[in-house]
């Protein structure tokens, strides 16, 4: 049983693949239900393309879709930024640099607020892809927000990462430290006109070579110019023998299995949670309970072991 | 439910003047709302596709250069076009009085000149999304 709505996406229907997404942003059951009536359709490949704010990402992306379009039929991109921690707002601004492609047919681009996550890319930017690879998009670009040291979440959602570094951030120790450093399977130094490039270029092959020497595939660094067209060409070769290689190695489908896995616990968590809230009117007995801790008359913890006893007498009796 | 209001505001037209776009676009942000923003000179094409990717509940048009009573009809003529006419549209900048009745006609939901406050355009959207989901 296929909705409209999941038919028009599969059909490409731009207007409500946009929905699609909206759909999946506010969550809950009915983007469980979209997902579910959308899974296994299409087949995309992922592009994750990260970097610290400023590094000149979505300009990057901006410069490579001409070149992109020559391997690729369709292509959306998902753009994310921060949201404020204050107010929940945002402005959404990648955009603004990939707008000569706004009325382009073979491009659908969209942003997304980051909303409160906090490992570079938004909850709902998995599920925003599926949509993507059901509306037919045969390569998706995920743009991550600026990132630091840790937001590694887009490594888990992309079948290749394009880590965009820019000169005159760091020294050699920041490019030995874990977190976004270890992620990048191309690793681009845009801006390669500043002081600096050529020097930060080698400490990142230096550590390359030593990570992955043994292991078959070595990720490449680019040196770029993206709003000068310098070094483009040479990016999207390299994106295209990572895939090769992915795919050569059965890297892929160690990726694929993983994403399989996640979704499993995903929208097992999903079930259980929803069931469990429902079952224990879990939302207007909170202020009671609350009520009750602040009295003194219960903890956190006596009250989830109570609750617990409520659904499943046997789970908390140790 | 993660029900948030989305706002494209987008500068059709020649001008560079985007100091009012860029006010408006931060003051909605710190109302709560995702705004995005595409800059200056946009089309009315590009703004329409932008506004359906998007899927915003509202577009923002600034314009500075007279040639309001063109472009944003063109906006909400294209809207209606692409079946997104629950997409509202409203504008701002140096615009005549004299000229409003006919943009309203045309689709255009508010026009908010010089002087308005940030609080009349939150009223706007928040009284506007109350009737859509009525």
């Amino acid at each position: 049983m296929t909705s409209r709505i999941a038919k028009a996406i599969i059909e490409g229907n731009p207007r409500l693949i946009a929905k699609g997404i909206s759909t999946v942003e506010r969550g809950g059951e009915a983007a469980y239900e979209l997902l579910g009536e959308i899974y296994g359709v299409g087949k995309s490949y992922i592009l994750g393309i990260t970097g610290p704010a400023g590094a000149g990402k979505s300009s990057l992306i901006n410069a490579l879709i001409p070149y992109l379009k020559n391997n690729f039929e369709r292509i959306g991109i998902l753009a994310v930024d921060p949201s404020s921690p204050f107010t929940g707002g945002a402005i959404l601004g990648d955009r603004i640099r990939m707008i000569e492609h706004a009325v382009d047919s073979r491009i659908f681009i969209r942003s997304m607020a980051s909303r409160g996550h906090l490992g570079g890319v938004s909850a709902a930017t998995k599920d925003a892809a599926k949509i993507l690879e059901a509306a037919g998009f045969d390569l998706i670009i995920i743009e991550t927000v600026g990132v630091g040291q840790d937001e590694v979440e887009v490594v888990g959602l992309s079948d290749t990462v394009v880590l965009i570094q820019v000169p005159g951030l760091g020294d050699d120790i920041q490019v030995m430290k874990s977190g976004i450093m270890e992620i990048g399977d191309v690793f681009v130094i845009n801006k390669a006109d500043r002081e600096g490039a050529d020097r930060i270029a080698r400490y990142i092959q230096s550590m390359l070579e030593e990570n992955f020497s043994g292991l078959g595939y070595i990720p490449p660094v680019v040196l770029a110019q993206a709003v000068n067209d310098i070094g483009l060409d040479t990016i999207v070769e390299k994106i295209i023998a990572h895939r090769a290689y992915i795919e050569k190695s059965g890297e892929i489908e160690k990726r694929i299995t993983k994403r399989i896995e996640d979704d499993i616990e995903s929208i097992l968590r999903f079930r259980v949670e929803s069931f469990l809230k429902s079952r224990l009117d879990f939302d207007s007995r909170l202020p009671i309970w609350v009520e009750r801790i602040r009295k003194g008359e219960e903890t956190p913890f006596t009250l989830a072991k109570k609750l617990g006893g409520e659904i499943l007498p046997n789970l908390m009796e140790n | 439910m993660d029900n948030r209001v989305r706002i494209l505001i987008a500068k059709p037209g020649l001008d560079g003047h985007d100091r009012g776009a860029k006010f408006i676009a931060k003051a909605l942000r710190d109302a709560g709302y995702e705004v995005i923003y595409t800059g200056i000179r946009q089309t009315p094409e590009s703004i329409v596709e932008t506004a359906i990717q998007e899927d915003v509940d509202f577009v923002g048009l600034s314009l500075l250069s007279g040639a309001h009573n063109i472009s944003f009809p063109q906006v909400t003529e294209l809207l209606r076009e692409k079946g997104a006419e629950d997409i509202f549209v409203f504008g701002g900048g140096i615009i005549p009085e004299d000229d409003i009745p006919f943009l309203r006609e045309k689709g255009v939901k508010a026009i908010f000149g010089p002087g308005t406050t940030v609080k009349q355009i939150t009223d706007f959207i928040e009284e506007e999304m109350a009737a859509k989901k009525a």
